[in-house]
């Protein structure tokens, strides 16, 4: 009978686990793949140090003037001097709390949603948010000065349109959607016919239409506010996108959901509200944020029109006499604001994917 | 279905109809004007000089006073505008529309824009036209100097043609090194792609504050194209036409005679008739416009002569330091002349 005596715990051998392993497996394994974690690490090294000497080493921080500006590396005193202007366009520095305070109801609401367990519930409080939103920015009730929407901007303007964008296009596009997949004929070839007519023509072109040949079709002197023509504008031309979406979500709804919902006699809209599109929706998350953040960056062609979203603010910033020649620190700074949001709503859906991905595959 | 988007249309056309009502466009801009209690002016913003925007949010420059000149002569309030900044594309749109009163965006006065678009140029508030800048270490003192030379400029604008026609007119060589945007051509003026870097006068002093070393570059004092910029209004409203006109001819007179925002008080009380009909303390000169007879005091107080605003903006209290030139009165070399008030 073999005797089996108990050996000692050993550590894993080191070739398998560690930095050292992840290294050999991952960055030199082959010769092709040494070559290119050289070629990688050479690239970084070729960006990085300047990067770092221009943006923090030689940058300059402290001051308030140009002259404040010596070293030979980037002048954050411009971006810091101009940040209201970035933040808040021309709207009036006395009314900026009430921007201050929209921002921070949505960090409210969002704390209140994860409270928050009836979907209803949510979705009123959601409308409550944007009318309170509205009248706080715009103002003039309750003794708010009136701030017309010629004075917004900055990244306030940025996030309004692709806010206002996003949750406008998006009942359309269900509709567009459903249009798209339904059996009655006129209803299908009008909904094919929008879809496929905004999707053939670009987002900038719906934009010149709304600022510049449209006024010429009004009757003299009839003027619409510009940020709603562009607001309108965006919203059809998301509403498109949106729809495709959609559709993709609900093709993949296996028929015999469909048959299963008119078998226990439920209507059309009971069909699609209660069975259908809650499917159709969360097999649609991925690419729904997709063109969310696609919007998000999209928002900044507002400036061919005349808006000044934070972009734009940042080029007109660039332009002040004073302060010329810094267009570089400012359009970083863009950058990372642009970078701040857009990851933050990748990681957003990634959360909401994980939270509904209980039942599918 | 259908009664869904009946609904989405109805509801969209009500919203814009509610929130944002529409104004009817009557020939009469001046009492639109009072009665909106602003002037709408149509401004670049992004026109260092020009029409710019403070870090207070504030806009400012020469086009900027100009629409500050004429609400001042309006409501004695040169804060009475409303700014719409509009790009190239836009503006004359804009003011075909009614969305503007008046255009003061560095515009340049041609016969197609004058004689088909129904539009009107009021005056000339800066004579621009393309200029040369050069290192000075070459040593050049004039563009007739530059045979053989490369120039930087931006393809694709009138300024290449001119440049053609200047050289050969002249039988000059050069060479072209030409650029998508302006700050691409300054960047190859700046590594000594090229030694000439040309471009329209009032850009060239913006250019050259951007360089590292802005003192070593000068500009050429040649300009070989004609580039009037004016203030524009709307054709067929004549009153309106001549109050914009004469705010600017106002001004420029106000320089002529030497009344500037710190004397136009002590001003009130001289005995040269010119001033005194010009400020209104004699005749009612204003009131044939429609204004108050004196309605340039406050234009002066506020905003200034042409030459103060000139040097504010874009002159020698400006960070371009642009030289007058053309833009000198005309009994001090330059081609700036009004009309006499009387």
């Amino acid at each position: 009978m073999a005797v089996y005596s108990k050996v000692e715990q050993r550590r894993a051998p080191s070739n398998t686990k560690g930095i050292l392993h992840w290294l050999r497996d991952n960055l030199f394994s082959t010769p092709l793949n040494v070559a290119l974690t050289a070629l990688g690490i050479a690239i970084l090294f070729w960006v990085i140090p300047p990067f770092v000497k221009w943006a923090y080493t030689d940058a300059n921080f402290a001051g308030s003037t140009r002259e404040d500006c010596s070293g030979g590396g980037a002048c954050w005193v411009f971006v810091r001097m101009k940040i209201d202007m970035f933040m808040y366009g021309f709207y009036p520095s006395a009314e900026r709390w009430r921007i201050n305070t929209v921002y921070g109801f949505f960090f409210i609401m969002m704390v209140l949603f994860k409270y928050l367990k009836s979907a209803s519930l949510k979705i009123l409080l959601a409308h409550v948010y944007f009318i309170v939103g509205y009248f706080l920015v715009s103002g003039g009730f309750f003794g708010l000065e009136h701030v017309p929407t010629d004075k917004w901007g900055g990244l306030m303007l940025t996030i309004v349109v692709a806010a206002v964008g996003i949750v406008a296009a998006f009942p359309l596009g269900v509709i567009l959607a459903l249009g798209r997949a339904s059996h009655l004929p006129i209803i299908r070839s009008i909904s094919v016919t929008y879809i496929e007519f905004i999707r053939g023509v670009p987002l900038i072109t719906i934009l010149f239409m709304s600022s510049i040949i449209l006024p010429l079709f009004f009757p003299e002197g009839v003027t619409f506010d510009k940020l709603l023509r562009a607001l309108i504008g965006i919203a059809m031309f998301e509403a498109a996108y949106i729809a495709e979406n959609i559709r993709g979500g609900l093709q993949s709804i296996p028929k015999g959901q469909y048959e299963a919902a008119d078998a226990i006699g439920l209507s059309y809209w009971q069909k699609m509200g209660l069975v259908i599109l809650p499917q159709a929706l969360k097999v649609a998350i991925p690419n729904l944020v997709g063109v969310s953040i696609a919007l998000f960056q999209d928002t900044t062609l507002v400036m061919i029109i005349g808006l000044f979203d934070l972009l734009a603010m940042v080029r007109l910033s660039a332009a002040d006499s004073y302060w010329l020649g810094y267009e570089t620190e400012g359009y970083v700074f863009v950058t990372f604001i642009f970078w701040f949001f857009c990851y933050s709503m990748s990681n957003f859906s990634q959360k909401l994917e994980k939270r509904f991905n209980t039942n599918l595959r | 279905m259908m009664l869904r988007s009946t609904i989405v249309k109805m509801s969209l056309a009500t919203v814009a109809v509610l929130s944002f009502g529409s104004t009817t466009l009557s020939a009469d801009t001046l009492s639109d004007v009072q009665k909106n209690g602003f002037v709408k002016c149509g401004v670049d913003g992004g026109l260092p000089g020009f029409s710019e925007v403070g870090s207070d949010g504030v806009y400012k420059g020469i086009d900027v006073d100009l629409c500050r000149a004429v609400a001042a002569a309006v409501f004695g309030d040169a804060k009475k505008v409303k700014y719409v900044a509009l790009n190239a594309k836009e503006r004359l749109t804009a003011l075909q529309s009614g969305e503007i009163d008046m255009l003061s965006r560095n515009t340049t006065w041609t016969f197609t824009r004058d004689a088909s678009l129904g539009l009107n140029f009021a005056g000339v508030n800066y004579y621009d036209g393309q200029g040369f800048m050069v290192n000075k270490k070459l040593g050049v003192k004039s563009a007739k100097e530059l045979d053989g030379a490369s120039i930087c400029l931006q393809t694709g604008t009138t300024t290449e043609l001119n440049v053609a026609d200047y050289f050969r007119s002249n039988k000059m060589k050069y060479k072209l090194v030409s650029y998508d945007t302006n700050d691409q051509v300054l960047k190859g003026y700046e590594t000594g792609r090229c030694d000439v870097l040309t471009s329209d006068q009032s850009q060239l002093y913006g250019l050259r504050i951007k360089l590292a070393k802005p003192d070593e570059s000068i500009v050429l004092p040649e300009v070989i194209s004609k580039e009037p910029l004016g203030p524009v209004v709307r054709q067929g409203d004549d009153k309106w036409f001549d109050i914009v006109k004469w705010t600017l001819y106002g001004m420029l007179n106000a320089e002529e005679a030497g009344v500037t925002t710190a004397n136009v008080d002590a001003m009130l009380k001289t005995d040269n008739p010119d001033i005194k009909r010009l400020l209104g303390v004699e005749g009612q000169l204003g009131e044939q416009l429609g204004l108050k007879k004196d309605f340039m005091v406050p234009v002066l107080k506020q905003v200034g002569n042409y030459g103060e605003s000139f040097e504010a903006t874009v002159g020698v209290g400006s960070p371009l330091k642009i030289a007058r030139g053309y833009n000198a009165l005309w009994n001090k070399g330059g081609i700036q002349y009004a009309p006499p008030f009387r």
